[in-house]
């Protein structure tokens, strides 16, 4: 079942739903005028250990190999250190720069105009794929392109079809090579095929993303590997490790965000004259949160809080464990669901959702919380909307320019 | 750099951009020292010498990428953090141009409500990093220096001044020539806020064609331009004949720009006014739309959205007012505004412009 009003649904009065917005509001006028010397402390002390843990497993991989010595713990160490980089530049810092969470810094160096992340989707298609695309339209049934990312079937409402049955398998492809399948997401591959992609647009995206999955690739499969000499395929065979450790980690963290069973689906009617407070509450029943220590967190660029991230996207992702104290109590207050569990019970929800749903529908049961005080959505037909018709978007998602190529 | 001539230090890093992708060698070099960074200009704080109570010149050593061929008058930005955020502001390097330098130094008065100006004079200790932004301005000492010249300088506007009156010391001293015949007049409130006091007079009691004319306003009031006695006639009788540089309070600028329109002088007049350099074309023009204060007016398109803005008495934040510091920038909602440095156009919906560089091209909207 998908949700056509959020009002209806989480049984609150207009006068209630503004009052939330209110709260909500205020949340964010508090951490907007608390900036300060430490939030921009905490972001450049964790840019300078994520590049000193790149530059460590560098150079214990170049070393190893210029020297033969201890050749398989310094494999170990320099493809752990290049993966929790990788991890922590995709995650805590590139993710979140690209928002606009440190833009009130005015700083260009940690800038959302122009940072560019160690993965191969160029910032400029991931800031429109994502801040607008997903944070605007967050689990709206044929507006969130998220929503199985055009190749798995997350919604009893995608329609079904024969080619779903391979679902478990398309799922283990796009965990391993993750980055590449969020490297295609903003280029919108159904439009392609129906012909009815701008020519000049397309050109100008898969320009970028040849230019960047070269780079990316040059240096991690060819310049390190070159570097090292008669140890290249230890350099190589650890880069392309640590490239999957983060492809399989970020993946699950992603996966956690929309798909255990508590995030719910919307029709595009609730997005129709949808006023903020009821955004607000659309990006709480959309999206879930995942319990851990502060380790997993930074590690998982604070998505653990994706109900926070997705009401505040441009708050600084150090806030979001206070945040979430505060949004947590709202929640109780007005009886508004709120999804959390540990990390492996929402990846496994997400998990059963994508074996299941790789089955028609009469075969297997919702595992959704049953409210059902509507009645079922009828089957959705899966096209893509282009900008041209959808709402323009909203400011607090994260900036977004289009470069000239 | 000073090996910038002999080894390819740029292209070398250039090259080392393969390894640290999408990332550059910069970005992980900083980390070992933060001078060596060309990705913002940077510099450390060296020195901070007390010029007055409430003025302090900076000796900045800069960092890679830094050129010291200014020229003499012409001022740079200067960023620093505060409460986290980035704040900057433009300030004349009062230190002559060396082109094998080591540092530049910049001479800042603490305003009574500039809160950057009061924490760089009080609040930088030496080793600070600031950011810099490279050496602009026209307001500078033109090579060879005419044969007559006149200062008009007020307050802290002395700075650029004094660079020029350095780099003719200089040039006197090493080839043995007379300074150019140079009057300078200068307003202060009292003695002990004139920076660069007992420098003046030396430079005066080394150079018999530099005559310093003090006038200290709080005792003896405003300068009077056409007044016989007080005024540029008396302190100056042959002002008409010199090239003249002024600098000083924007009422005092306006003053002297009235009194050399009057004159038929404006071709001899420089002024300061920190004015940025536009080389593409206007805009058409609109009526911007100020949408959270409700204000809106009409602007053309040689009209900054910065000035429109602070025309229709919106509170406008701004920096450095010529692009480099992203101070100002602001979202625009709806509409289009061209870059007037590059002639690039923005107008996605709920994109970010820096209002202190672009015009409107139609109606637009932004959000403040």
């Amino acid at each position: 079942m998908a949700i056509s009003d959020v009002k209806e649904y989480t049984h609150l009065t207009e006068e209630e739903v503004e009052q939330i917005g209110r709260e909500l509001d205020a949340i964010r006028a508090e951490i907007e005028d608390s900036r300060g010397a430490k939030d921009a402390a905490y972001i450049n002390r964790l840019i300078k250990i994520q590049r000193g843990l790149a530059a460590a497993g560098r150079v214990t991989l170049l070393a190893s190999s210029a020297t033969g010595k201890a050749k398989k713990p310094a494999w170990v160490a320099g493809a752990a250190l290049l993966g929790v980089a990788k991890i922590l530049e995709n995650m805590e810092i590139g993710h979140n720069v690209m928002h606009g969470q440190w833009d009130w810094m005015n700083d260009p160096e940690i800038h959302s105009s122009n940072w560019e992340w160690d993965t191969a989707q160029p910032a400029e298609q991931w800031k429109h794929s994502h801040n607008y695309i997903h944070h605007q339209f967050t689990n709206v049934l044929g507006y969130d392109n998220d929503i199985g990312y055009g190749i798995l079937r997350m919604a009893r409402e995608q329609k079904w079809h024969p080619v779903y049955l391979g679902q478990p398998i398309y799922n283990a492809l796009l965990a391993s090579l993750f980055q590449w399948g969020v490297a295609l997401h903003d280029l919108d591959l159904e439009r392609i095929r129906k012909g009815q992609k701008d020519p000049k647009e397309m050109k100008r995206q898969l320009r970028q993303i040849a230019r960047k999955g070269r780079n990316q690739i040059l240096k991690d499969y060819v310049v390190y590997p070159a570097l090292s000499g008669k140890g290249w395929k230890s350099t190589l065979t650890a880069n392309m490790t640590a490239n999957l450790a983060r492809n399989l980690w970020a993946y699950v963290i992603i996966f956690c965000g929309h798909f255990p069973d508590g995030a719910l689906h919307f029709t595009e009617e609730e997005i129709e004259d949808e006023t903020r407070s009821e955004w607000y509450l659309r990006q709480i029943l959309g999206a879930a949160n995942f319990n851990g220590g502060p380790l997993l967190h930074i590690m998982s660029g604070n998505l653990g809080f994706q109900i926070e991230h997705h009401l505040f996207p441009d708050l600084p992702s150090n806030r979001y464990a206070d945040i979430a104290v505060r949004v947590r109590a709202l929640c109780e207050k007005y009886d508004i669901p709120y999804t959390t569990g540990p990390l492996y019970q929402q990846y496994g929800q997400a998990l059963r959702t994508i074996i299941k749903l790789s089955l028609p529908n009469s075969m297997t049961s919702s595992d959704q919380p049953p409210p059902m005080t509507e009645p079922p959505t009828p089957a959705h037909d899966r096209k893509r909307r282009s900008d041209d018709e959808r709402p323009p978007r909203r400011r607090e998602l994260g900036g977004w320019m289009r470069s000239a190529s | 750099m000073a090996g910038a001539t002999t080894i390819p230090w740029s292209r070398l890093r250039g090259a080392g951009d393969k390894l640290t992708t999408p990332l550059h060698p910069d970005d992980y070099l900083r980390l070992l020292n933060p001078l060596w960074s060309e990705r913002e200009l940077r510099g450390r704080v060296e020195e901070v010498i007390p010029e007055t109570d409430d003025a302090a010149t900076l000796v900045i050593r800069p960092g890679w990428g830094w050129r010291y061929d200014h020229r003499p008058g012409q001022y740079v930005g200067i960023g620093v953090q505060v409460d986290g955020k980035f704040q900057w502001r433009s300030y004349s390097v009062s230190s002559p141009p060396r082109r094998k330098g080591r540092t530049i130094s910049i001479t800042v008065r603490a305003m009574p409500e500039g809160k950057l100006s009061a924490h760089l004079v009080n609040g930088l200790a030496p080793g600070t990093i600031v950011r810099l932004a490279l050496p602009d301005g026209d307001f500078v000492l033109p090579d060879p220096p005419p044969a007559k010249m006149l200062f008009l300088v007020g307050g802290s506007g002395v700075t650029p001044v004094m660079a020029m009156l350095r780099t003719m010391d200089r040039r006197a001293q090493k080839n043995g020539r007379a300074l150019p015949d140079v009057v300078m007049h200068y307003s202060s409130p009292t003695p002990e806020r004139m920076i660069f006091r007992d420098e003046l007079d030396d430079l005066e009691a080394r150079h018999e064609s530099l005559t310093v004319h003090r006038l200290h306003t709080d005792l003896d009031g405003m300068l009077d331009l056409a007044d016989a006695e007080r005024g540029l006639d008396g302190i100056c009788p042959d002002w008409r004949e010199r090239e003249t540089w002024a600098c000083g309070p924007g009422p005092m600028l306006d003053a002297i720009t009235e009194h050399y329109r009057a004159a038929g002088l404006e071709d001899r007049l420089h002024l300061e006014r920190f004015s940025l350099e536009l080389g593409g074309e206007g805009g058409e023009g609109g009526t911007i739309t100020f949408r959270n204060s409700g204000k809106t007016i009409e602007a053309d398109g040689a009209t900054t959205v910065l000035e429109a803005g602070e025309e229709a008495g919106v509170g406008m934040p701004y920096g450095c007012r010529m692009g480099i510091c992203h101070t100002c920038t602001l979202t625009l909602v709806s509409g289009t505004v061209r870059d007037l440095r590059s002639g690039a156009e923005f107008g996605q919906p709920n994109e970010r412009v820096q209002t202190c560089v672009t015009a409107a091209v139609g109606d637009c909207t932004l959000d403040i």
